[in-house]
C-alpha cells in the first residue's frame, strides 16, 4: 500500500480498479522530404487536420445536456487547430523546410511554446496545454493512431490513470463507467479539472510518476477531497475510505435536501445564517447551501488584479450583478479592507514596519478619498437594484463614523442632483474587531444600524498575536475568556441600542462554536458557504435557552483550556458524533 | 477602408480563453484584416494564439484596428462584443 498526495480537483471518493492509459508519448517520426512530394505531403496534413476538426464537431454535438455549457472549450479547440500559429505555419514549414507533417507540426509548437513561456498569467499560459492537446491528436492522426479514448473493453466501472487526460477525453467518460481518474500534469484550473467538477466525478492531478506506479486491474483509492490516492489499499484502507465515501455522499444528500430549512432552535429561535463571497462565481454555490443572503461581501479583489485602480462604472456593474443574482436576499457589501501594499497599483504608500497596525481598511478610505469615493458611489448605485447593506471594516470609535457619515451624506446629494438612484435608506453597519470598538459598542450602536464581529481580527488584536507568525500562533484561542466577553459586551451593547448584531469571521462557521454564538444571542452568522448545511444542522437541533446557559457557565471560567473542555465536553454530549469532522469543507476552502 | 477604435476589457478574468476565442471568431467573419495592439504590441486579431498572447488583464485597454472593405462594420462588432463583456456573466 502506498499513499500519495496530489492536488484536488474535484471533490468525492472513488474505489476501484485502474485503468491505466497507456500514456506512450506519441514518437515523431521526422522525416525530410523530396521536392516533388511536397504538394502531396501539405494534402496529407490537410487531411488529418480536417478528420481532428470533424471529431472534435461530432463531439460537441453528441455532447450531453448537463454539460453543453463546456462545448466552448471545444470550440476553441477547433479555432487552435485553424490557428495560421498552427495550421498556416505548418503548411508553410512543410514547403520552405521541406519535412513531413508531423516534423512540421513539432517545429510550429516549439514556436509556440517559447511564445508563451513569456507570458506572466498562469491562467492563459496554462492554455499552451489545450494547444498541445490538439496538436497531439493531429500528429497521431498523422502516424495512423487512435487518438480518441476508448473504453469500449471496459465491463466494470473503473478509474483512469493517465499521463494526462485532454477535455475531449474527459468529455468521453461517462458516468457509468468511470469513477475517478487520476492524472500526472494539469492544475486545479485546467480544463479537465473544471470538467470533472461539472460531471461530478472525483479527481486528483498532478502526481507525478503515477502511471509507472500502477497496474491496469490493481484496486485504487481515489480520495478528491484531500487529494489524496492509496495505491493498492490494504482492507483497513478499503474500509475506512468505504465509510468515508458513505459520509460524503450523505452530506452531498443532506445538502441538496435539507439547506433550506431554516435555522431556528428547537425552542424556536431564529437566527440568520448567510455567506461569505468574493467572487461572482461563487453566486451558486452560496445559493446552493441554503444562504440567506451574503454577510460579507469582500471586495478588495478588483483592486488587486488591476494595475490601474477600477472605476466607478467597473464596480458598478460588478456589484449589480451580485445583487441582482441573489435578489431577494440582502447583500452586505464591506468597503475595501486592505492597505496600499495590497493594492496593484501603487498609489501612495510609505513601506510600513507594521502594516496590520498601518494605513489599512477604513483608515486608508478616509485616506485616499478619491478612491472611496468612487466605491461609495458604486455601492450606493447597486443599491437601487436590491437589498443592499454597507459595512465598514476596522472603526476604532465615533470619529471615523462621523466622517464617513458626512462623506456618505454628500454623495447622497450628489448622486440626487445627477438623478441616479440609490436606497437612500440604506443600512449602515460597523465591523466590530477593534478592541476599542468592541469597549465603546454602546456609543457605536447610535452611530450604525447593525454591527457585524470581525473575529479574525478581533482575536489577532485583544490577543496581540500575529497568527502567521509560528512563535505564537499557539496563542490565538477562540475561546479565551477575553474574547467571550467581547463578543458578549458587543452583543449586549448592540441589543441595548436596538441594533442587530452578527458575526462574519472564521468562528462563525466552525462547528464547536455554534451553540456557543447561539447562547451569546447572535442575530445572525456568516461563513463559508461550503459550512451552511451543517451550521443549519447544528441550530436546528440546539435549545437556545440550554445554549445560554452554557455561555453563562463559561464567562464564569478563567482560562481558554478550561473552556475548550466544557465547549467540547457540551457539543458531544449534544450532538451526533459525526457533526464533529469538517473534513469536507477542507476542498471548499481551496476555491476562494 | 482603414478604421480603429480604443477599448477597455471589462471581463474581471482578462481576455482569457473563452473571449479570446470569441474574438477570433468574430474577426474571422470579416474580410478585412484585423489586429489588436496593446502596449505598442500589435496582433492578428484572428488568431486566437497571437490574441491570448498579448495577455489583457481586466482593465486593459486595448485598439481594435481594421483594414479592408469592412473595416468599419468589424471594428464596431468587436468593440460592442468587448464592450458585452463577451457576453459573459463573470
Amino acid at each position: 500500500m502506498e499513499i500519495l498526495k496530489a492536488i484536488a480537483a474535484s471533490p468525492g471518493i472513488a474505489i476501484g480498479k485502474v485503468f491505466l492509459l497507456n500514456a506512450k508519448r506519441i514518437k515523431t517520426i521526422k522525416k525530410k522530404i523530396a521536392p516533388e512530394d511536397v504538394p502531396r505531403e501539405k494534402e496529407r496534413f490537410e487531411r488529418a487536420v480536417c478528420r481532428i476538426e470533424d471529431q472534435l464537431k461530432q463531439l460537441i454535438s453528441e455532447l450531453p445536456e448537463e454539460i453543453k455549457e463546456h462545448s466552448n472549450i471545444l470550440k476553441s479547440h477547433i479555432l487552435m487547430l485553424r490557428d495560421k500559429m498552427v495550421y498556416d505555419k505548418s503548411l508553410h514549414l512543410i514547403e520552405t523546410r521541406q519535412v513531413n507533417g508531423e516534423w512540421a507540426l513539432e517545429l510550429a509548437m516549439d514556436e509556440i511554446k517559447a511564445l508563451f513561456s513569456s507570458i506572466k498569467d498562469s491562467y492563459i499560459r496554462e492554455r499552451l496545454e489545450d494547444i498541445g492537446f490538439v496538436v497531439n491528436k493531429v500528429k497521431a492522426e498523422l502516424a495512423g493512431t487512435e487518438t480518441r479514448l476508448d473504453l469500449s473493453s471496459i465491463d466494470e466501472p473503473v478509474i483512469i490513470v493517465a499521463r494526462n487526460l485532454s477535455p475531449a477525453d474527459t468529455l468521453h467518460i461517462s458516468k457509468e463507467k468511470v469513477l475517478g481518474f487520476v492524472t500526472e500534469l494539469g492544475s486545479r484550473t485546467s480544463h479537465t479539472a473544471i470538467l470533472a467538477r461539472s460531471l461530478g466525478i472525483p479527481a486528483v492531478v498532478g502526481l507525478d510518476d503515477i502511471t509507472s506506479k500502477c497496474l491496469s486491474g490493481e484496486m485504487i483509492i481515489v480520495d478528491g477531497l484531500l487529494g489524496q490516492v492509496v495505491v493498492e489499499p490494504d482492507q483497513e484502507a478499503l474500509r475506512e475510505y468505504s465509510l468515508k465515501q458513505e459520509k460524503y455522499l450523505a452530506y452531498r444528500l443532506e445538502v441538496i435536501h435539507n439547506s433550506n430549512l431554516p435555522a431556528e432552535t428547537t425552542d424556536g429561535y431564529r437566527i440568520k445564517v448567510k455567506a461569505n463571497m468574493e467572487l461572482v462565481e461563487e453566486i451558486p454555490i452560496v445559493i446552493q447551501h441554503g444562504a440567506e443572503g451574503v454577510g460579507l461581501f469582500r471586495t478588495e479583489f478588483l483592486y488587486m488584479t488591476s494595475k490601474t485602480l477600477p472605476t466607478e462604472d467597473q464596480l458598478f456593474s460588478a456589484y449589480r450583478e451580485v445583487v441582482e443574482r441573489l435578489k431577494p436576499y440582502p447583500v452586505t457589501i464591506r468597503t475595501l479592507d486592505i492597505g496600499g501594499d495590497k493594492l496593484a497599483t501603487t498609489i501612495c504608500c510609505e513601506e510600513e514596519i507594521n502594516p496590520a497596525l498601518g494605513l489599512r481598511a477604513i483608515r486608508f478610505c478616509l485616506h485616499e478619498k478619491g478612491l472611496f469615493r468612487a466605491q461609495l458611489r458604486a455601492i450606493l448605485r447597486a443599491s437601487a437594484f436590491g437589498d443592499v447593506r454597507l459595512l465598514f471594516p476596522m472603526v476604532s470609535g465615533k470619529s471615523e463614523m462621523v466622517q464617513v457619515k458626512r462623506l456618505l451624506g454628500q454623495i447622497m446629494d450628489e448622486l440626487e442632483s445627477e438623478g441616479k438612484d440609490f436606497n437612500r435608506q440604506i443600512k449602515i453597519g460597523i465591523m466590530i474587531e477593534v478592541p476599542t470598538a468592541v469597549l465603546t459598542a454602546d456609543i457605536l450602536a447610535r452611530e450604525a444600524d447593525f454591527f457585524s464581529i470581525g473575529t479574525n481580527d478581533l482575536i489577532q488584536y485583544s490577543l496581540a498575536i500575529d497568527r502567521v507568525n509560528e512563535a505564537v500562533c499557539h496563542l490565538y484561542e477562540p475561546l479565551h475568556p477575553g474574547v467571550l466577553r467581547m463578543i458578549k459586551m458587543t452583543v449586549d451593547s448592540g441589543h441595548r441600542e436596538g441594533i442587530e448584531v452578527g458575526m462574519c469571521g472564521e468562528m462563525a462557521g466552525e462547528p464547536l462554536y455554534v451553540p456557543i454564538l447561539l447562547g451569546m444571542g447572535l442575530d445572525e452568522l456568516s461563513m463559508n458557504a461550503m459550512a451552511i448545511p451543517k451550521t443549519k444542522k447544528i441550530i436546528r437541533q440546539s435549545d437556545q435557552e440550554e445554549c445560554s446557559r452554557l455561555v453563562s457557565e463559561l464567562l464564569g471560567m478563567d482560562s481558554a483550556t478550561q473552556v475548550k473542555e466544557r465547549a467540547i465536553e457540551f457539543f458531544r454530549t449534544h450532538y451526533p458524533p459525526d457533526m464533529e469532522t469538517t473534513d469536507f469543507l477542507e476542498f471548499g476552502q481551496g476555491i476562494r | 477602408m482603414k478604421a480603429e477604435r480604443k477599448v477597455v476589457i471589462l471581463n474581471r478574468l482578462g481576455l482569457h480563453a473563452r473571449p479570446a476565442s470569441r474574438f477570433a471568431q468574430t474577426a474571422s467573419n470579416f474580410q478585412a484584416d484585423v489586429w489588436v495592439e496593446k502596449d505598442g504590441i500589435s496582433v492578428d486579431g484572428k488568431s486566437i494564439l497571437e490574441v491570448l498572447t498579448v495577455s489583457c488583464p481586466t482593465g486593459s485597454e486595448i485598439v481594435i484596428r481594421a483594414e479592408g472593405p469592412d473595416a468599419q462594420e468589424a471594428v464596431e462588432k468587436l468593440a460592442s462584443l468587448v464592450a458585452s463583456r463577451f457576453g459573459e456573466i463573470d
